[in-house]
């Protein structure tokens, strides 16, 4: 075995300088560790020698930081009375007023109280630690991080010996079998979680990602008031955050669940100044469009409309459509147009659907079919 | 006329009407009697008449002569007294330069100039009138009616300018301005004309009840103090998490640097 | 210089054993087990052969950068102290409630019974609004402290042999604090947290193949569904803790095995530990750290509002708000959504969704990915296989630092994107514009920071060598009597000097038959040529370490060399790379 402490250097030994600080290295650390022996130009001078604090060397001072220390600590409780003091004495609807900050008064002097005296804990024990406990730099040596010599193989050797007494090496069978005994357990836990949730097959998504409450003749209202909307009641330059009249029906989770994909954008632009495909014509009504208010990006409900440009900006990522223009994406990460929603007058002068979304509205998921939106090809144009 | 007549079952209906009673019947009195008019009701037809004096040398080198538009300013036909109100107290208007987006500034008209500019918008064409105190006053809101105002705040108005009005980010370097100490009647205005990029919250769709039970929301959420400490802009996690490192990662570097630190020597 | 060691790492398992010994199932594991065995020693815990590695008075170097993980263990301490309170009121319900709490803002609106009970524990439990803010806090800076925690460590090589898998359960962790920290911000299910909800699924659903099946799964049914927060609560409070705590332990564990890695300095070398022992200095030492920590997160909740949902209001799938943003670990992969192109393929009846699985799934796994695995890329390219326990100077592996920090670059930029619509609005600048710039900025910025780094490590490599030959400048102005003026340098410490030369240095691989030398033909010329130009990339730009002769040189010319005005490089430049440093000459 080589013994790596080829460099004069590093073989000046720690104990040298410290031996009485020297914790018994272990036996099996002989040095044989093997480490990059770099060359040294300037030779190791070795630990520095220890330096006196003041409060090693002046009793007044080691008393003063005695004192301190204490002092600290014994705050802590004054700090825990207080504590709960506020707890019990401050009024709940007090609020303090002090510069910057205006905030519940129990709030703050609970916080105040117990992080001090927490923090006093920390500050004391430390001053504690850095003056007065014996601060002489130990040298430990280090073990490789191997065991010893051959007593990884002396584990292999006992494991070796037990799989020769398990008589695996001539049956193999048993260790096979057993192994896919338990191996194949893994089949029931993993067939109990099956019901976490239903199977997205084509038919459940028809039902769920592909459908939304819109069909038609239903009204278009305003969200949370439910008022609906008449064409006259709208002027240009209008936004009105909409929801399908039939959403108000629901409750709980089936509203949540609907409401996460019917919500829409309705807006009035001088009809003048908007570009409508030949095969949308008769989606609007007089200038008034009905846009999907949910991101192609990732879902955001989207409804930062500005009205002299026609923009609709999405909060989160920042995907621009042009509601002007059959809601094409002008920019940032989404892909696809945002889907309108056709719609017309219906006898008593209500704005109602003409019909669902003509294509599934929100985020992509992978069995989309997107060949029928309007992405940024020019197929609708 | 079908924004009066939608507006005929509103609430706030009866003050409208009769503020816009007695505008029209001072507008018509001005247009038909001008000189008798002089003594009898001095507000009114002066009013129009200082209106158009300050127009055409303020606002007509944009707006045109008649407030028809030219390329440099939108028609003033129709925009009604209320966006006058808002856009020149508050300062936006007029604009000192073209550019992205008409900044707040020290409004440059007395309360009796901009009322006669308003007067004066007016009679171009039929718009929203200045809304009165009764409209986008929150007295006697229940508390039940200003969480309402939140949650109507929350769909309609928080996407552009933040949970608590702070304002927000638009394309192209436009920003959604912060509502935090805008007037209530600004707000409402706001609402009412759709300034600039905002888009139209009208009576018919957003009823001057909903928008004052917003401006109520607004006013309470500003009011009220924040409970857990310093509010950090009300920009959420951004500034928590900068926050977080600069104090929080800061200050404990800072005491990992005196706990190791070697200290003084005695010699 | 490697090979006599190489040799030694050989000797003891080539001593006795021959392979016929051991059977079939054994050869196919001696190969692992000696892996294992050279990190952990796991071999003699199995056979009994280790004695008594753990003891009171271990010894623990002193620095401040040694502390940041524990930062990271103390608020993770924290995190479960006050969790455990808050677990007492929350209700991880989505039922539909009407509330009738004091928060006034709020009354009679329909809401969860997790978010209600989020404001009951803010406004009704006396000091709840205090430790939800403790809670939140001590997340941010749990975070946070990893991930300066893992800085550290990498730009010291901390990482090196035998570290590599605490290194690995390190990134694992660092993993899913971010997973266990978003899912505390998403269970209140306020409005800002459930748009963050919202966009993860939205990620989940661009996996291509199984995504839909994934979301549907995982939410019983259609977004946002009734059992979200449950399950959410369920992975927050239990399954990933539990993880986390049980890496946690080997982690430490780990650390108290291998003892604590060094900086260079004076008596430090590999095969020792200078420092304080465990008991009690550093019993008190970490243990009021611990105070400390604590009471800093306290003091923070005490006066710094954080997270407040009542102002977010309950979720509601149709709204949301400017700015809304995650906390600040996530701020990289929200940045990513927001710079990618919106580049998606229409096949057939599917839709791929690059310009989302990219930035939000990729993303997610890439960053403790490339943490995780860059000890071993860094290891294929030295093939060094010594245990490492003196720390490197950031300078000394100039390419190790430079990756470091073109990484951060990078997680800075995305993170900026993150925020790009608060820059946009503080700073007045055009969002688009921030947005363009930086989609450009991710691929350059990492560039240019890591060519400016690498150079500055070099020139510190010089400078350090520099005051090894020459001393440091004493700021004294010689006249002499000639006229000229000079400027007499002090010489350095010897430990200084000590410092700055100790460490061992990577020569690149050079072609040709010399390669022998580096003890490393025996892997093959393939792989050797594979290697070749990353080991010029990693160490041909190294100023060559003075030789022991070129410092006994320049100490004797130093006493002349005052005279002489000014001061010159040339000793550094002069050394051609080449494997025989203690040849290199030095011509003045």
């Amino acid at each position: 075995m080589t013994s790596s402490g080829t460099s004069g250097v590093q073989s000046q030994s720690p104990e040298e300088i410290n031996p009485e600080q020297q914790i018994a290295r272990e036996e099996y650390a002989e040095h044989d560790m093997p480490v990059h022996e770099a060359v040294l130009p300037v030779p190791d001078p070795g630990v520095e020698e220890h330096l006196p604090r003041l409060a090693d060397v002046d009793k007044a001072a080691a008393d003063r930081v005695e004192r301190q220390v204490v002092t600290m600590y014994l705050l802590v409780p004054v700090m825990a009375v207080l504590f709960v003091l506020s707890y019990y004495l401050i009024p709940r609807g007090e609020s303090i007023d002090f510069g910057p900050l205006h905030s519940s008064a129990k709030h703050v002097a609970l916080g105040l109280t117990l992080g001090i005296g927490v923090l006093l804990i920390g500050l004391a024990t430390q001053q504690w630690a850095r003056q007065l406990m014996a601060n002489n730099e130990v040298v430990e040596e280090r073990h490789p991080a191997y065991s010893p010599a051959d007593a990884n193989e002396e584990a292999l050797r006992q494991l070796n010996v037990g799989i020769d007494e398990s008589g695996v090496p001539r049956r193999k069978m048993l260790i096979f079998s057993a192994l896919g005994a338990v191996g194949i357990l893994a089949a029931p836990a993993l067939v109990l979680l099956t019901d976490l949730g239903p199977v997205a097959g084509p038919n459940y998504r028809r039902k769920t990602y592909e459908t939304t409450l819109w069909k038609e003749g239903i009204r278009l209202v305003n969200d949370i008031t439910y008022t609906p909307l008449k064409p006259e009641d709208l002027s240009i330059g209008q936004l009105v955050n909409g929801v399908p009249e039939n959403l108000k029906e629901l409750s709980g989770t089936e509203f949540n669940n609907a409401k996460a994909k019917c919500p829409i954008v309705v807006v009035r632009m001088n009809p003048a100044d908007i570009k409508i495909p030949a095969n949308r014509q008769d989606w609007q009504v007089s200038g008034i469009l009905a846009y999907s208010k949910i991101c192609t990006h990732v879902g955001c409900p989207i409804s930062l409309w500005e009205q002299q440009t026609h923009h609709l900006l999405c909060p989160c990522h920042q995907s621009t459509f042009d509601l002007a223009d059959s809601g094409r994406v002008l920019f940032g990460p989404a892909a696809r147009a945002l889907p309108q929603l056709p719609i017309k007058v219906n006898d008593e002068g209500y704005l109602v659907a003409r019909s669902g979304f003509p294509v599934p509205v929100g985020p992509s998921f992978f069995e989309r079919d997107s060949r029928h939106d309007l992405g940024q090809s020019q197929e609708y144009r | 006329m079908r924004l009066l007549s939608s507006r005929r079952r509103h609430p706030a209906a009866k003050a409208l009407l009769l503020v816009a009673a007695l505008f029209v019947i001072g507008a018509v009195y001005a247009a038909v009697a001008p000189t008798e008019q002089s003594a009898a009701e001095p507000n009114t037809s002066q009013q129009v008449t200082k209106g158009k004096e300050l127009f055409s040398v303020n606002c007509s080198s944009c707006h045109g002569l008649n407030g028809e538009g030219t390329s440099q300013g939108p028609t003033l036909v129709g925009v009604g007294a209320a966006a006058v109100d808002f856009q020149v107290s508050t300062g936006r208007m007029p604009l000192a330069q073209p550019g992205q987006q008409a900044p707040i500034k020290p409004g440059e008209f007395t309360n009796d100039e901009i009322a006669a500019l308003a007067a004066y918008v007016a009679t171009l064409g039929p718009g929203p009138a200045i809304p009165d105190s009764s409209q986008y006053s929150t007295d006697g809101l229940s508390a039940e009616e200003i969480a309402r105002g939140g949650e109507l705040f929350r769909t309609n108005c928080s996407a552009c300018h933040n949970f608590t009005g702070q304002g927000g980010a638009l394309p192209e370097g436009r920003r959604a301005p912060s509502l935090v100490g805008v007037p209530n009647k600004h707000v409402y205005e706001a609402m009412l004309t759709g300034p600039q990029q905002m888009p139209v919250f009208s009576d018919q769709v957003l009823p001057s009840q909903n928008k004052r039970e917003i401006i109520a929301y607004l006013n309470s959420i500003h009011a009220e103090p924040n409970h857990g400490g310093l509010e950090l802009g009300g920009l959420g996690p951004v500034s928590e998490g900068m926050v977080g490192w600069a104090i929080g990662i800061g200050v404990l570097i800072g005491f990992a640097i005196w706990i190791t630190a070697r200290g003084a020597r005695a010699r | 210089m490697a090979k006599p060691a190489k040799t030694a790492t050989e000797a003891p398992q080539a001593a006795e054993q021959p392979d016929q010994q051991l059977g079939p199932v054994m050869k196919f594991f001696k190969g692992p087990a000696k892996w294992a065995d050279d990190r952990t020693g796991v071999g003699g815990i199995m056979s009994g052969r280790i004695p008594n590695i753990f003891n009171l008075r271990k010894v623990f170097p002193d620095h401040w950068s040694f502390m940041l993980g524990e930062i990271a263990l103390y608020s993770f301490v924290v995190l479960l102290l006050t969790g455990v309170f808050l677990t007492l009121w929350f209700k991880p319900s989505m039922g539909e409630i009407e509330y009738n709490g004091s928060y006034q803002l709020l009354r009679g609106l329909p809401m969860s019974e997790a978010y209600a009970s989020t404001l009951n524990i803010s406004f009704d439990v006396r000091g709840g609004l205090l430790i939800r803010q403790i809670h939140h806090w001590a997340a941010l800076l749990f975070i946070a402290s990893m991930l300066t925690h893992s800085m550290r460590i990498f730009f010291t090589g901390g990482f090196r042999k035998p570290r590599e898998i605490n290194w690995v359960i390190g990134a694992t962790l660092l993993f899913l604090g971010m997973t266990e920290g978003f899912l505390g911000y998403s269970i209140p299910d306020d409005l800002l947290s459930g748009v963050g909800v919202r966009i993860i699924f939205g990620a989940v659903l661009s996996i291509p193949l199984v995504g839909t099946y994934l979301e549907t799964w995982f939410l019983g049914g259609e977004y946002p569904g009734d059992i979200l927060v449950p399950r959410m609560y369920m992975l927050h409070i239990l399954l990933i803790p539990a993880v986390i705590l049980a890496l946690v332990a080997v982690h430490l564990v780990l650390i108290f095995y291998h003892k604590h890695t060094q900086f260079p300095g004076q008596g430090r070398t590999e095969k020792n530990v200078v420092g304080y022992p465990f008991f009690p200095v550093y019993t008190a030492k970490a243990g009021g750290f611990f105070f400390i920590v604590f009471g800093v997160i306290v003091l923070m909740a005490a006066l710094i509002q954080i997270n407040p949902i009542w102002v977010y209001g309950p979720y509601n799938p149709a709204e949301v708000s400017a700015g809304s943003q995650p906390d600040w670990y996530i701020g990289y992969l929200e940045g990513a959504l927001r710079l990618m192109p919106n580049w998606e393929w229409h096949i057939g009846p599917t839709t791929w969704s690059w310009n989302i699985f990219i930035p939000a799934i990729l993303g997610f796994v890439a960053l403790p990915g490339a943490i995780g695995v860059y000890p071993f890329l860094e290891k294929w390219v030295s093939g060094d296989d010594l245990e490492h326990h003196v720390l490197d100077r950031p300078r000394n592996a100039p390419n190790r630092t430079a990756i470091g920090v073109a990484g951060i670059t990078v997680y800075v930029v995305l993170m900026i994107g993150g925020a790009n619509d608060i820059i946009a609005t503080h700073f007045h600048i055009s969002l688009n514009a921030i947005t363009l710039t930086l989609r450009w900025g991710i691929f350059i910025l990492p560039i240019i920071t890591f060519m400016i780094t690498k150079r500055i490590c070099i020139g510190l490599q010089r400078a350090a060598y520099d005051r090894v030959l020459h001393g440091s400048e004493s700021g004294v102005i010689h006249r002499s009597p000639a006229g000229g003026y000079s400027e007499p340098h002090t010489p350095i410490t010897q430990g200084e000097a000590y410092t700055i030369t100790q460490h061992h240095e990577y020569q690149p691989l050079t072609s040709g038959p010399q390669t022998d030398e580096n003890g490393v033909a025996r892997r093959g010329t393939a792989k050797e040529r594979a290697r070749r130009p990353f080991t010029r990339w990693y160490y041909g730009h190294n100023v060559p370490k003075p030789t022991a002769a070129e410092v006994e040189e320049a100490r004797h010319h130093q006493g002349g060399h005052e005279v002489e005005g000014g001061h010159d490089d040339h000793a550094i430049e002069s050394g051609e790379h080449s494997d025989e440093q203690v040849g290199a000459g030095h011509s003045d």
